[in-house]
């Protein structure tokens, strides 16, 4: 093989993989406070029946999802000015981490904690259904993927 | 003005000066913002005039820093309600610590200091207190758990009537704020900062308590601050900037963390790390 710039260097699945699931979560976490919260305002800041534990853990995770936003990116950036970047691998990774933040949402910050519902005045039930079937779709589909670009980056005749 | 007043009334906000000259409240803001600037800009001109670079975007952020402190301490700011004094921490806490800190004053200082005064300096680096205070967790604590005694005790209502504890207050918030900034991603060197993994850990832990405290004075504005004499929704509608002005504020400081990261690891040549990134055709892949 011609050392071809970018090309040269092998692929880091694991490092690709990580940074997908990072962008992935801080997108969807994202999305969740600029569409949910601020645009469509089904979302509250703060309802009544909100645990006091929820207040802190709302605030930890905000703060964690702007670290994977931040490191995410900048991860990105890094593994593209190495040539080391595997684009399946990472993809997959990106889905994977936009359900795991949605379903994860659903559950624990909607339901366990209550830091509040998806939408008010409204009957919950199909919001949650759709909130959370949304959330295991894309959870399904990355795995899928995943599953799919296992080989990325590894040369057949060095398959394992 | 006595002596004794002359304090207090630097660091106050001009509003509180009752009647007088309506340009009055704006002296005191002027100077805060002018003094270190014209420091600034005259070391920046002396660097550049023997020739060495200084970089204009520093240069920008520390102006942009003076300003903002400025801006928190001028009348422009209405400070008797709950949302101007929250405007007010927010800047001269956050924002016009962070300006100032990623215009990198420090190394600006020891370029242009000559030898004896570079080797003062260093001495003041090395003194055991302020390797205490600079590292990041003591300065996370500083800047974040006095907010916590700020809005949990009177402390809030007292500082809303007495004019020395409120500068004292701005003082601490432009102080600690800086200190905070300038351990998690200062430009300019530290003594003994710590990795990377910590300084972001401290981030998360800081950055949580903060908008903790935020989402409580939101759930109990009814009751807090103690003896505010503020309505709920004004306290409410304050929290609610205390949490996402605390967020604005975590992503200035991580991007420039990570700029720095991403700068260092780029000029390093770091770009193939040598232990298993070997180019291919070399076949030293890890088994």
């Amino acid at each position: 093989m011609t050392s071809t710039g970018a090309r040269s260097a092998p692929v880091d699945r694991r490092r690709s993989s990580l940074t997908g699931i990072a962008l992935g979560i801080a997108v969807m976490a994202a999305v969740d406070e600029v569409v949910f919260h601020q645009l469509l305002s089904w979302h509250h800041f703060y309802d009544r029946a909100t645990l006091d534990v929820a207040l802190l853990s709302d605030g930890l995770l905000q703060t964690v999802y702007l670290v994977l936003l931040v490191a995410g990116f900048f991860s990105f950036a890094e593994l593209r000015r190495r040539g080391t970047l595997a684009r399946r691998s990472a993809g997959s990774a990106f889905v994977l981490g936009l359900g795991a933040f949605q379903l994860f949402d659903g559950l624990v910050d909607h339901k366990l904690l209550r830091v509040h519902q998806v939408r008010y005045d409204v009957d919950l039930l199909p919001y949650d259904l759709a909130w959370n079937g949304a959330g295991l779709a894309l959870l399904l589909l990355g795995a899928v993927l995943a599953w799919r670009s296992r080989d990325e980056g590894r040369p057949a005749d060095r398959g394992r | 003005m006595t002596a004794a007043g002359l304090g207090p009334v630097l660091l106050a906000h001009g509003g509180a000066d009752p009647g007088g000259d309506p340009w009055a409240g704006w002296v005191v803001p002027a100077l805060v913002a002018v003094l270190p600037a014209a420091g600034y800009l005259v070391g920046a001109g002396r660097l550049r005039g023997s020739g060495r670079r200084w970089s204009s975007a520093r240069t920008a952020s520390f102006l942009l820093g003076t300003v903002l402190a400025g801006v928190a301490l001028s009348p422009a700011i209405g400070a008797g309600t709950a949302g101007g004094h929250m405007a007010q921490h927010l800047l001269l806490g956050m924002y016009a610590p962070i300006a100032l800190v990623l215009g990198a004053p420090g190394t600006l200082l020891l370029a242009v200091l000559p030898v004896r005064g570079r080797r003062a300096v260093a001495a003041v680096l090395r003194a055991r207190v302020v390797h205490l205070v600079s590292h990041v967790a003591v300065a996370a604590v500083l800047a974040v758990g006095l907010l916590y005694l700020l809005y949990l005790t009177p402390l809030y209502a007292l500082s809303t009537r007495s004019e020395p504890v409120h500068s004292a207050l701005h003082l601490h918030f432009l102080l600690s704020g800086y200190l905070y900034a300038w351990a998690v991603a200062g430009p300019d060197p530290a003594p003994r900062r710590p990795g990377m993994a910590v300084r972001v850990a401290v981030l998360v832990g800081a950055g949580g308590a903060h908008a903790f405290l935020a989402k409580l004075l939101h759930a109990r504005a009814p009751e807090l601050p103690p003896g505010s004499g503020h309505g709920v929704a004004e306290i409410e509608r304050a929290a609610q900037w205390m949490y996402y002005g605390g967020h604005l504020g975590e992503l200035v400081l991580l991007v420039a963390l990570f700029a720095a990261w991403y700068g260092h690891t780029g000029r390093a040549g770091l770009g193939v790390r040598p232990d298993r990134r070997l180019p291919a055709g070399t076949a030293a892949e890890r088994g």
